[in-house]
């Protein structure tokens, strides 16, 4: 029960990108077609969830018994840095037809700022490992959630006659703005 | 090296915010109060200048192939130095800001200064391009933040501009609001750029 609250507090009620403002630029940049959202969508459920465990073990066994806490963005956006790179060595080598679907998102994933937002949110939560891991998986599904809805609107939306001035990232950001405003309907949910 | 013509490149032709689109996560998250705004932009600009006038320093010393890593050390340990200050000095604002204090680090428009401008040019250029860009961060960040900050609550940098109990459009300090604002302040902004040229 207190896991399935976990994951649907992060996946409808504390949205990653539209309540908490995390990875705004893939959600603006990769939402044009529904096909590449979903394809970037994976690719973050897995390197979150793979990132979260990495950093959570780092932080309970590294950094707290040496008292080097104040190294965490250092350390965890290096770590995050590499294991990006390994995770697109080890496919490339591993499985040619996944690459070939996630490779090209992966690079782009170091930057995702709800990576690095996650893997620091959950040791200030205080979570356990498997809470954590909950939790991220958790973001990334709502993640990947709110990045297709958000692409469907967006193919529809090239059809549509816009003002000059509002074409690309304005009218982008006012429909990102009314699904905002339709999920904190879901605000209610848990208390 | 003009500096009015610097200025007017970071305020307004290259406005990392507002014309380049960089940077969007903090943008949005904080700008709710004008007082956030000010804070968040003043604390990635000393990151911002900081790392600029470093990595021009390094510049030479610095692989090719191991710049960015590189980079992202620097901009890191900045990071880490105004995190623990603002977390000394300025508790409520640090607390306000959360999470999107050790998040400059991943700020695209950092990484990317670093990498455009301040790996090409000397220690003085770095220097005023870290200014004028973080200036321009933080001019986006509060126009955003007084806007929302008078609709939503009806107040600026905390004083009441409204009777006590008048009713506000909260909606624009939730978030929906950010992201409609910063919608319709880009647009200005596309619009009037376009007049001018």
């Amino acid at each position: 029960m207190e896991y399935l609250i976990i994951i649907i507090g992060a996946i409808l009620v504390n949205n990653v990108v539209l309540v908490q403002f995390l990875g705004i630029c893939p959600f603006l940049g990769v939402s044009n077609k529904v096909s590449t959202a979903l394809g970037m969508a994976a690719a973050v459920v897995f390197v979150m969830a793979l990132a979260t465990t990495v950093t959570f073990l780092l932080q309970i066994m590294v950094l707290v018994p040496l008292k080097i806490e104040f190294l965490q963005t250092l350390v965890f956006i290096l770590v995050i840095a590499a294991l990006v790179q390994m995770v697109e060595l080890i496919l490339k080598k591993v499985s040619q037809p996944l690459y070939q679907a996630l490779g090209v998102y992966l690079p782009l994933i170091t930057t995702n700022c709800a990576i690095l937002g996650v893997a620091v949110l959950v040791t200030r939560q205080g979570y356990t490992l498997l809470q954590s891991v909950t939790y991220a998986v958790g973001i990334a599904i709502g993640f990947g959630f709110a990045l297709t809805i958000f692409a469907g609107i967006r193919e529809q939306m090239d059809l549509q006659d816009i003002p000059e001035a509002m074409k690309g990232a304005p009218i982008a950001l006012v429909t990102a703005g009314l699904l905002s405003l339709a999920f904190m309907g879901f605000s209610g949910m848990i208390k | 090296m003009n500096l009015g013509k610097e200025l007017f490149r970071g305020l307004i032709k290259e406005n990392p915010t507002l014309v380049l689109l960089l940077g969007m996560c903090p943008t949005l998250a904080v700008s709710n109060q004008a007082i956030n705004g000010i804070g968040m932009g003043l604390a990635a600009t000393f990151v911002l200048v900081g790392s600029n006038v470093v990595i021009s320093l390094m510049k030479n010393i610095i692989p090719d192939k191991v710049r960015i890593p590189a980079f992202v050390v620097v901009i890191a340990c900045f990071v880490t130095i105004i995190d623990l200050t603002m977390n000394a000095y300025t508790p409520d604002l640090h607390a306000q800001l959360g999470i999107f204090i050790p998040l400059i680090v991943v700020n695209c428009i950092i990484l990317g200064r670093a990498e455009a401008f301040a790996s090409k040019n000397g220690v003085l250029a770095s220097l005023v391009d870290g200014i004028v860009m973080g200036l321009g961060f933080t001019v986006g960040l509060t126009t955003l933040g007084i806007i929302r900050e008078i609709i939503g609550a009806g107040s600026v940098f905390g004083h009441k501009l409204v009777a006590e109990n008048a009713s506000t459009v909260l909606l624009f300090i939730l978030p929906p609001g950010a992201f409609v604002t910063l919608g319709f302040v880009i647009a200005t902004v596309n619009r009037l750029l376009k007049k001018k040229s």
